[in-house]
């Protein structure tokens, strides 16, 4: 199967879902819609909890067994439904057509095993290749992420390594079978600042020059910004708004995203005191009715006891939110 | 650290440790009342005998003269001599002793090739009928007395279902294989004695299993519970999402991870196992040292205990060396940077 430009890689559509606790079933997903086409790189942002890792792993079926239930919607990874593929399809997806850079380097390689097994391993598996040719690749693929002396690192132990050089060698790792589509979850959130810039460029150029897509999921305004195509702003589990990274960024149209832009530190004017979103994410094992951003929203009105639908502002943008939704009627 | 450089240091750490059990047997056999003369003499000797006795064990010098003495011959190799067997300690020991280890050992690799798949499979159908039924079989293994679970085995496969043999390391008509290392499995192999090789099996199976099956249940545990651990851990996921398959992330990725923290356990489980062999040799009457050390007590033949217990502590040392030396085998983190 090969992907044209412009061609859906990944439709989650009005996906929810629950984890059931002690307590009772959480809702983190209410409802998520999110689009990936071939070759575009897609942010997805949102503070911690607002279920942007969820979405993604419960896309690519690796959510714990038994906690998490999807109570509605759909998706469609390259086509097929995940849920109802068999454990030996979705290993053939998993890795070939879609791969994942998790966000924590540290523990995300088996401390037992030489980086260069691990590597020449995933390669192995999807592609036919003899020991020397993927080893080949793996020193290939770790020097294109400017490892500098690949065939010492390939004789290295992850404990050796440093975090940013770790996950480096998971950035290669998940290039290493060419896929169509590859999910990078908070990629550089553990990372020093010099080794976050680096790292997101890398895995940016191999995207681009591959033709991968990617989504990248990140609590960080301004990190998406510099990478993405398009954005989804996630709140309590929802969209808030969606629409091309310009487009949001210049003229922000949910109260959230506003507020998420404001809480960045601003370089032009230091020393002014840092923004922050007052409130916390709502009880999501009760979650209140109408828009979850309502009680810390500094708009709200008595509209905002309903859901606001996700709806199109402007030709490059939608958003959910029932004063922008008023003022795009009214215009 | 290298291997070498480990397990050169820790045989110096060795002495020192065999010379601190040493001065605590030379002291508690002093100090426990009865006297080994007597013993010797029996109770109707006349007081010259037991003074003759006495010079002839060495028993009348100062008690600091013993001591030199002890070590000198120690050193030496020199255990003394079994007041009851009349042997050197040494030469007893070299007798008993593979019989105890080839019992422990075959214990220990039944438990292991038992034990560690039944953890992993508890691990990943837990709360399955198999986890369920690896638990029922843990807490059997930890409660039940070997000397009860013993007799219960003799009765159902020698006296009911005569299947097994139930006492001797060999059959009565099988002749045993000459004598190279005292293991009857490795000695009939190298005889080519393939009669004397099958029926020692056959003779191996309940005592080991009585021996194995406590043991069992507490490395099946340990390995669920470590399995568990790690095949949450960040790298099992990074496995999954990139398509390995289920087999390689059990084997490849989680299990050897998992038995990093077993091994300790492992170690204390031969230990056990060679404690144990006391009541179980006992039972089936295996000729070995529990049944040795048992008689030496009942005797109060202390060259025997005294013997005895130097080598089990020297045992205990090398079974410690043994885990370490394995943590650095398994672990590279430990073998690289020590």
């Amino acid at each position: 199967m090969s992907a044209q430009r412009g061609d859906i890689l990944l439709d989650i559509d009005d996906l929810s879902l629950e984890f059931r606790t002690f307590r009772g079933a959480v809702k983190a997903l209410n409802g998520i819609s999110i689009k990936v086409r071939a070759g575009e790189i897609v942010g997805v942002v949102g503070e911690s909890g607002c279920g942007k890792s969820v979405t993604m792993m419960a896309a690519m079926r690796l959510l714990p067994k038994g906690s998490a239930r999807i109570t509605g919607g759909a998706v469609r990874l390259f086509g097929s439904d995940p849920m109802k593929l068999s454990e030996r399809e979705l290993q053939h997806v998993r890795g070939r057509q879609v791969s994942t850079i998790f966000q924590e380097p540290m523990n995300a390689l088996n401390p037992t095993r030489r980086i260069g097994e691990q590597v020449i391993e995933v390669i192995r598996r999807h592609q036919r290749l003899s020991n020397a040719a993927a080893r080949q690749k793996a020193i290939g693929l770790l020097r294109d992420m400017l490892i500098s002396e690949p065939e010492r690192i390939m004789q290295a132990y992850p404990f050796e390594l440093s975090g940013g050089m770790r996950q480096r060698v998971l950035i290669a790792m998940a290039f290493s079978c060419e896929p169509k589509l590859i999910i990078a979850d908070e990629p550089t959130t553990a990372l020093d600042v010099t080794v976050q810039a680096l790292i997101l460029s890398l895995i940016r150029q191999k995207a681009v020059s591959t033709g991968t897509a990617v989504v990248f999921i990140s609590h960080d305004m301004a990190v998406v910004s510099q990478l993405c195509d398009r954005l989804y702003v996630l709140y309590a589990g929802r969209v808030a708004e969606s629409g091309t990274t310009a487009s949001v960024l210049a003229a922000p149209a949910h109260p959230y995203t506003r507020a998420l832009i404001r809480c960045l530190p601003g370089l032009a004017a230091p020393k002014q005191p840092l923004e922050q979103i007052p409130g916390t994410l709502p009880d999501m094992l009760n979650p209140p009715p109408g828009c979850l951003f309502r009680a810390r929203c500094r708009e709200a009105d008595e509209r905002c006891v309903e859901v606001p639908p996700l709806s199109a502002i402007d030709p490059s943008r939608r958003a959910a939110c029932w004063r922008r939704i008023e003022e795009t009627e009214a215009a | 650290m290298s291997l070498l450089s480990t397990i050169l240091r820790r045989l110096v750490l060795l002495a020192f440790v065999v010379a601190g059990v040493a001065v605590v047997t030379f002291t508690i056999s002093h100090l426990i009342p009865g006297d080994p003369a007597q013993l010797i003499a029996g109770d109707k000797a006349s007081a010259e005998t037991l003074a003759h006795v006495r010079q002839e064990l060495g028993l009348d010098k100062p008690v600091t003269q013993q001591f030199v003495i002890y070590v000198r011959q120690l050193l030496s190799g020199d255990l003394g001599n079994s007041l009851r067997t009349r042997r050197p300690v040494a030469t007893d020991i070299a007798l008993f002793l593979p019989a105890t280890l080839e019992l422990g050992i075959t214990a220990l690799f039944m438990a292991i090739l038992l034990g560690v798949p039944l953890g992993v499979l508890s691990a990943i159908f837990k709360d399955g009928p198999v986890d369920q039924a690896a638990r029922a079989v843990s807490v059997a293994g930890i409660s039940m007395p070997v000397f009860w679970f013993g007799l219960a085995l003799i009765i159902v496969f020698y006296v009911k279902i005569p299947i097994l043999p139930g006492s001797a390391r060999i059959d009565l008509g099988v002749i045993p294989p000459p004598r190279v290392t005292g293991f009857f499995l490795i000695d009939s192999l190298v005889a080519g004695d393939l009669t004397a090789f099958r029926s020692t099996l056959y003779h191996l199976v309940l005592p080991a299993f009585v021996l194995a099956f406590a043991n069992l249940g507490i490395i099946t545990r340990q390995i669920r519970a470590s399995m568990l651990d790690v095949l949450q851990e960040d790298y099992v996921r990074t496995a999954r999402a990139n398509g390995l398959s289920r087999s390689a992330i059990i084997l490849r990725h989680a299990l050897p991870n998992a038995l990093i923290p077993s091994v300790t356990l492992l170690g204390l489980a031969f230990g056990d196992l060679l404690y144990g062999a006391v009541l179980t040799e006992t039972i089936f009457a295996w000729p070995g040292m529990g049944s040795y050390v048992v008689s030496s007590i009942q005797t109060l033949d202390f060259p025997a205990i005294m013997g005895f217990t130097i080598v089990a502590s020297l045992g205990y040392v090398l079974i410690n060396l043994a885990v370490d030396l394995t943590y650095m085998v398994l672990d590279p983190q430990i073998r690289e940077l020590g």
